[in-house]
């Protein structure tokens, strides 16, 4: 089988300390967006299903740090920490959750489908499996015209006994698309754990033999080793290797939704996950190499809280889309009588 | 004007729109080394080479989705189902991302996406393989849904198709494809949302396209030489944008409505015609509008049962004469 090149001895990528600040901001804006969507969600300004990313930042940004802008970025429905690692901004994230016509998708999506093409975000999708078709028609483009592009596609362990993933990465297998597939592998489908939906639950091993992909395994909870993974990966399929599945062991803290009461799981097993908190992980090596001490990791978040509280009111206050929207970007092209009758 | 088979219009559509932009590209089950399960793209592997003519696994879900991503960075993929009853292990693609990601996006991504290949009862083939799908995707709105019933609109219409900005359900038929008529040369581009009238009259208008409007225009002849019914044949010939002025005009000259179609009957294009005839035209209307459809059951195999599960010739005549209470 194929191997990439994080197997050999070729050395690891070493992420600056300018880099590891970086991460560590990133992945603080995410838990206190997603905390402050709690809260908003709490106050029923946040309408429809909101899934929080809270204990997976480390995938979303180790990943997306290795990427260049013209690479494609896709994922599913759990997607607010893809879209801040991304670079969209904050203001227009609420926005587009209060169902604001100022959203990142003109409050026609909700917090399952956030959109940004300047930023080669292609959404944000909420059938499960349903994007990962999508994504090797990003990746057939690419091929197609030439282009130096790698798109990376997310989607979490519920979607991979989907119809449309094996026949997506069959596709990708076939035609060697510069695609990565990673799977945030975070124990249940909705409440379904791992062990009852799967037959095979080692998930790195699913594509190799079947579809040629080769799968590997990488810590999730870890935005170094993440991020080390995803630059030899995107190399390997920029070298025109052809695609590469991902298994990223990652935990979510809350519950699948904002109205899921957790039953399948013990408050025991929540917290052991904690004990390896990306954040937490971070912050100890870079307190470990005197970036970060508890005035400055105290200031950092005072001034996230801040920056967080002011999109919100931003957005909070932002104008609804008028009656008129209703009947935009129905078509692109829009003529014959779709309007009123 | 040449004289074309309607599938070598179609083939001169798509190799024209493909001469002229390297962004579409043709991907289905048997379209390249097969030259196409009915011989649509013969030869146009040969032309274009396997990058644009492109064999895929039996993976509906996989290569309609293939094509709305590609689309969604400007690529205008025609993506060939072998036969639109395929179409439905795709749906979820087809009805939830191709027509959706326009609006979600708030019209930051679009779709310019085809889905071409047969529909409607063929020869036969029993349930599963005899969906006529047009009210199914006609319900969707994102989608367009173009039905061509001649040659020259086989080509005018799929070249539209393919230089739309929205994904396009384009359906022929089996039956229609040794269909040959003339077709005009070059750019030949036919609009969406305009109807055209296929037979002029003024005694009862049918609304009927694809295989329905050839067995309402042997009717309609059949009607005029036997009894001296003048039928008035409107071809929406795309069912979304419906062309409905043109009906409204025909119906309010006629008086009378019938619609033909191979699909069902419950929750139809049939049904939906009649809501808005009757919306637009109930002070014109001297009867309810008639539909004619498939029986309401599951296609069967056997030759004379289908032959009566299918709108016939005879049924639709007989569904003219019922609507304008001719007692012959």
């Amino acid at each position: 089988m194929t191997t990439i090149s994080t197997s050999t001895s070729t050395p690891k990528a070493e992420p600056t300390t300018t880099q590891l600040m970086d991460w560590y901001r990133q992945m603080s804006v995410i838990r206190q967006f997603e905390v402050k969507c709690a809260q908003s969600y709490q106050q029923q300004k946040i309408g429809g299903f909101c899934h929080l990313y809270v204990g997976q930042e480390a995938v979303a940004v180790g990943s997306i740090a290795a990427t260049r802008p013209q690479d494609y970025v896709i994922t599913a429905y759990r997607d607010h920490g893809h879209a801040i690692a991304r670079g969209m901004e904050m203001t227009p994230l609420f926005a587009e959750l209060y169902g604001k016509a100022s959203g990142c998708s003109r409050g026609k999506g909700g917090s399952m489908h956030f959109f940004d093409a300047e930023k080669n975000f292609f959404g944000g999708h909420a059938i499960v499996g349903g994007h990962i078709p999508l994504a090797i028609g990003l990746g057939w483009a690419a091929k197609y015209r030439k282009e130096d592009r790698v798109t990376l596609c997310y989607f979490g362990d519920g979607a991979i006994n989907q119809g449309s993933f094996h026949e997506a990465l069959n596709l990708a297998g076939i035609h060697k698309l510069p695609c990565i597939f990673m799977v945030e592998n975070n124990g249940y489908a909705m409440g379904t754990h791992l062990h009852r939906s799967s037959a095979v639950t080692d998930l790195k091993l699913r594509t190799g033999d079947a579809y040629g992909i080769p799968g590997k395994e990488v810590d999730g909870m870890d935005c170094i080793a993440m991020y080390q993974m995803m630059r030899d990966g995107i190399e390997y399929c920029r070298s025109g290797n052809g695609s590469l599945f991902l298994e990223v062991k990652t935990y979510r803290y809350r519950g699948h939704s904002m109205s899921d009461p957790q039953k399948y799981r013990t408050k025991e097993e929540v917290a052991k996950y904690q004990d390896h908190d990306p954040i937490g992980r971070l912050e100890k090596l870079l307190r470990e190499k005197k970036l970060l001490d508890d005035g400055k990791v105290a200031a950092m978040n005072d001034e996230i809280h801040a920056a967080v509280e002011k999109a919100h009111e931003e957005a909070d206050g932002a104008a609804f889309p008028t009656t008129e929207d209703i009947w935009k970007d129905v078509y692109a092209m829009p003529f014959g009588p779709y309007l009123a009758r | 004007m040449p004289v074309l088979q309607f599938r070598e219009a179609l083939r001169e559509a798509m190799s024209e729109e493909m001469r002229r932009n390297p962004d579409v590209f043709l991907m289905g089950e048997e379209v390249a080394e097969y030259n196409g399960a009915y011989k649509v793209s013969e030869g146009m592997l040969k032309e274009f080479g396997p990058q644009r003519v492109v064999d895929t696994p039996i993976s509906e879900a996989g290569f309609s989705g293939l094509g709305i991503g590609a689309a969604m960075v400007g690529m205008r993929p025609i993506i060939e189902f072998m036969t639109f009853s395929f179409s439905l292990v795709a749906f979820d693609q087809v009805v939830n991302n191709a027509p959706k990601m326009s609006y979600m996006s708030g019209g930051q991504f679009k779709v310019p996406v085809v889905f071409r290949g047969i529909s409607g009862p063929g020869q036969q083939l029993a349930a599963t393989h005899s969906w006529s799908v047009e009210a199914l995707y006609t319900h969707v709105p994102g989608l367009k849904v173009v039905v061509p019933t001649t040659p020259a609109e086989a080509k005018g219409l799929l070249k539209t198709a393919i230089r739309d900005d929205d994904p396009v359900i384009f359906l022929e038929n089996e039956s229609m494809y040794g269909n040959k008529g003339e077709v005009p040369e070059g750019d030949f581009l036919l609009p969406f949302g305009v109807a055209d009238v296929k037979r002029e009259g003024r005694d009862c208008t049918i609304v009927a396209w694809g295989q329905g409007c050839i067995t309402a225009l042997a009717a309609a002849e059949q009607l005029e030489k036997e009894h001296g019914i003048r039928c008035e044949v409107i071809d929406p010939r795309t069912l979304r944008p419906l062309d409905l002025p043109a009906i409204v005009r025909s119906v309010k000259k006629t008086g009378y409505c019938v619609t033909v179609e191979t699909g069902y009957p419950t929750c139809g294009i049939g049904a939906e015609l009649a809501a808005l005839v009757h919306e637009h035209c109930f002070d014109d209307l001297d009867n309810h509008v008639v539909r004619v459809a498939s029986l309401d059951v599951p296609m069967p195999y056997s030759k004379p049962l289908l032959q009566q599960v299918v709108p016939s010739v005879q049924r639709v005549a007989d569904a003219v004469k019922k609507a304008v209470y001719f007692k012959g």
